[in-house]
């Protein structure tokens, strides 16, 4: 069995920055694994612009920002295995891949960096009803074969979700010559960035039925068309609105869950909020040695957040290399009154450098409230919002200082309040 | 002629509703904005409203079908269909480098089109 320092699953975003961040705290012996062609992963195919504005300070395309991690990497001479497919990882740091070349291998790391990304929600989690014909598809697998492949899934599309892929897959079909009839939405206003409503929908006309879902799925072979209808305040269909819309495809934008079969099987545990791994303050999941970074962990809206957390997962895992533990808890951190959730779950102040981001989602729309967060039942800090919105994630910088006032403090709650 | 315009401010999830007065294409009024940021991209939203353009092109003998690009800068907006039209049907030959120009100045728009990744020759 091949031993390596550091092992990485993944080479999109929060792999390549991950292994970034431990070779550059010391970590010769790094191993890349990635299941696709090439390195970069989802970034490949989104081909729109927008990504970097917080790292780089200027709007870069997806292989743009893909194309300045691998540069970095290749310069770095960080060694990566491509169409390798990870199969299995136990709690022992053994990983069992799979390529074309070297057929089955058995590798041990000393710490594991799990960056295996997330995937997108299909048709089988939303339970629509309606025949299984041909002409539908996750926005993500349209994405691919139109930006990587170069062909048109279909001509007329309707897509459900209005999550930033929903709507930029709206404007991309458009583009390439196809007729997008509508965004369904089911909930009450959009999930995406307000951008993206505007330059995506607004400037090519397409309606945005907010409130509304796919019923029923019409067609035999291939896709014919869909009804929709409107739902009530219990997201509950309204039969006299059914609506029937002619379409040969429909493209489903209905949310990205982290993809964590791999964790399971290495005993680490997820949270049933975000799916992905329990992480401390160190990106460290209840597995001594193997750390978690980027949409595996939870999923993100900024790429440069990803790469700002994977760097430190890097970092991390060569420091436990280096003989530190990141074992001990001291803090609990508990999000309720309209938080759903927040990574990291523990934190040890004394790993804690200058700072530390501790980000979060709200589960609904809130104007003009409170983000409070309270030590032991002191209310530290309190900043007004005027507007949170579930699709935004937030961050929140807690300080040493921060800590060093609350010596003795056991659970940090963040929530929303009205005052 | 006085014209009125709604258009949703881009600037934050908030969205304002931007409402425009225009005349003789000149903005005379803006009204619905809680910052500045909404009143200078309804004037300039209202009078040069422009858009980075991105696509894809077809690769000929390249290690994939496709090679991604954008306009190097803003291109008004009502050029996005004209733009389009220029770049479907051309296929360039692979190796294509990010940052290689696919069309100079695209639909006269003195703007460059080009490559946004690597796409190295078929061997």
């Amino acid at each position: 069995m091949v031993e390596h320092e550091v092992i990485i699953i993944g080479g999109g975003p929060a792999g390549l920055a991950a292994a970034i961040g431990a070779r550059e705290e010391g970590i010769e012996d790094i191993l890349i694994l990635e299941r696709d062609n090439n390195l970069g992963g989802i970034l490949n195919q989104c081909i729109h612009n927008g990504f970097g504005l917080h790292t780089f300070k200027e709007e870069l395309t997806g292989p743009e920002y893909a194309k300045r991690f691998v540069e970095k990497v290749e310069e770095m001479h960080i060694p990566y295995k491509l169409n390798t497919m990870v199969i299995d990882v136990n709690k022992d740091k053994v990983i069992t891949a799979v390529n074309e070349e070297d057929g089955v291998i058995e590798l041990k790391a000393k710490a594991v960096i799990l960056a295996m990304g997330c995937r997108e929600r299909p048709r089988g989690a939303i339970h629509i009803p309606g025949s299984r014909c041909a002409g539908i598809y996750t926005a993500g697998a349209a994405q691919k074969f139109v930006n990587i492949d170069g062909f048109m899934p279909g001509r007329d599309v309707v897509i459900l979700g209005s999550g930033d892929i929903g709507l930029i897959m709206a404007r991309r079909m458009t583009l390439e010559g196809g007729n997008v009839k509508a965004v369904i939405e089911l909930l009450p206003y959009s999930g995406g960035l307000k951008r993206n409503v505007v330059q995506c929908l607004d400037d090519f006309n397409i309606p945005l039925k907010l409130s509304h879902t796919v019923v029923k799925i019409h067609g035999q072979d291939r896709l014919t068309g869909i009804t929709i209808a409107k739902v009530d305040e219990n997201r509950k269909p309204v039969k006299e609105s059914e609506e029937y819309i002619p379409c040969d495809t429909l493209l489903l934008s209905v949310g990205l869950i982290p993809e964590n079969e791999l964790s399971e099987k290495a005993d680490v545990e997820l949270s049933g909020v975000t799916g992905g791994p329990i992480v401390n303050e160190s990106l460290q999941t209840n597995v001594t040695g193997i750390f978690a970074c980027g949409n595996v962990l939870h999923v993100h809206d900024l790429v440069d957040y990803v790469s700002e957390e994977s760097i430190l997962a890097g970092k991390n895992a060569a420091r436990y290399i280096n003989g530190k533990t990141f074992d001990e808890v001291f803090i609990e951190v508990n999000t309720c009154d309209g938080v759903r959730y927040c990574v990291p779950k523990f934190i040890n102040p004394e790993n804690i450098t200058k700072s530390i981001s501790v980000r979060f989602r709200v589960g609904d729309v809130y104007k003009d409230k409170y983000i409070s967060i309270y030590f032991d039942g002191h209310r530290e800090i309190h900043i007004k919002k005027r507007i949170l919105t579930p699709g935004e994630m937030e961050t929140i910088k807690l300080t040493e200082a921060i800590f060093k006032k609350y010596p003795t403090c056991k659970e940090i709650t963040i929530k929303v309040e009205g005052e | 002629m006085e014209e009125k315009k709604e258009i949703t401010c881009i600037g934050c999830p908030i969205g304002c509703m931007l409402e425009v007065t225009l005349e003789y294409n000149e903005v005379k009024d803006v009204k619905g904005y809680t910052c500045l940021k909404g009143k200078t991209y309804a004037i300039k939203e209202c009078t040069n409203p422009t858009r980075i353009l991105t696509s894809t092109v077809k690769v000929k003998n390249g290690t994939t079908n496709m090679v991604s690009v954008k306009t190097i800068q803003d291109i008004p907006k009502d050029k996005i269909k004209e733009c389009m039209d220029e770049i479907k049907g051309l296929a360039v030959k692979a190796p294509i480098h990010a940052g290689d120009i696919i069309v100079s100045n695209v639909a006269g728009t003195m703007v460059d089109i080009i490559a946004t990744k690597d796409v190295p020759e078929h061997l």
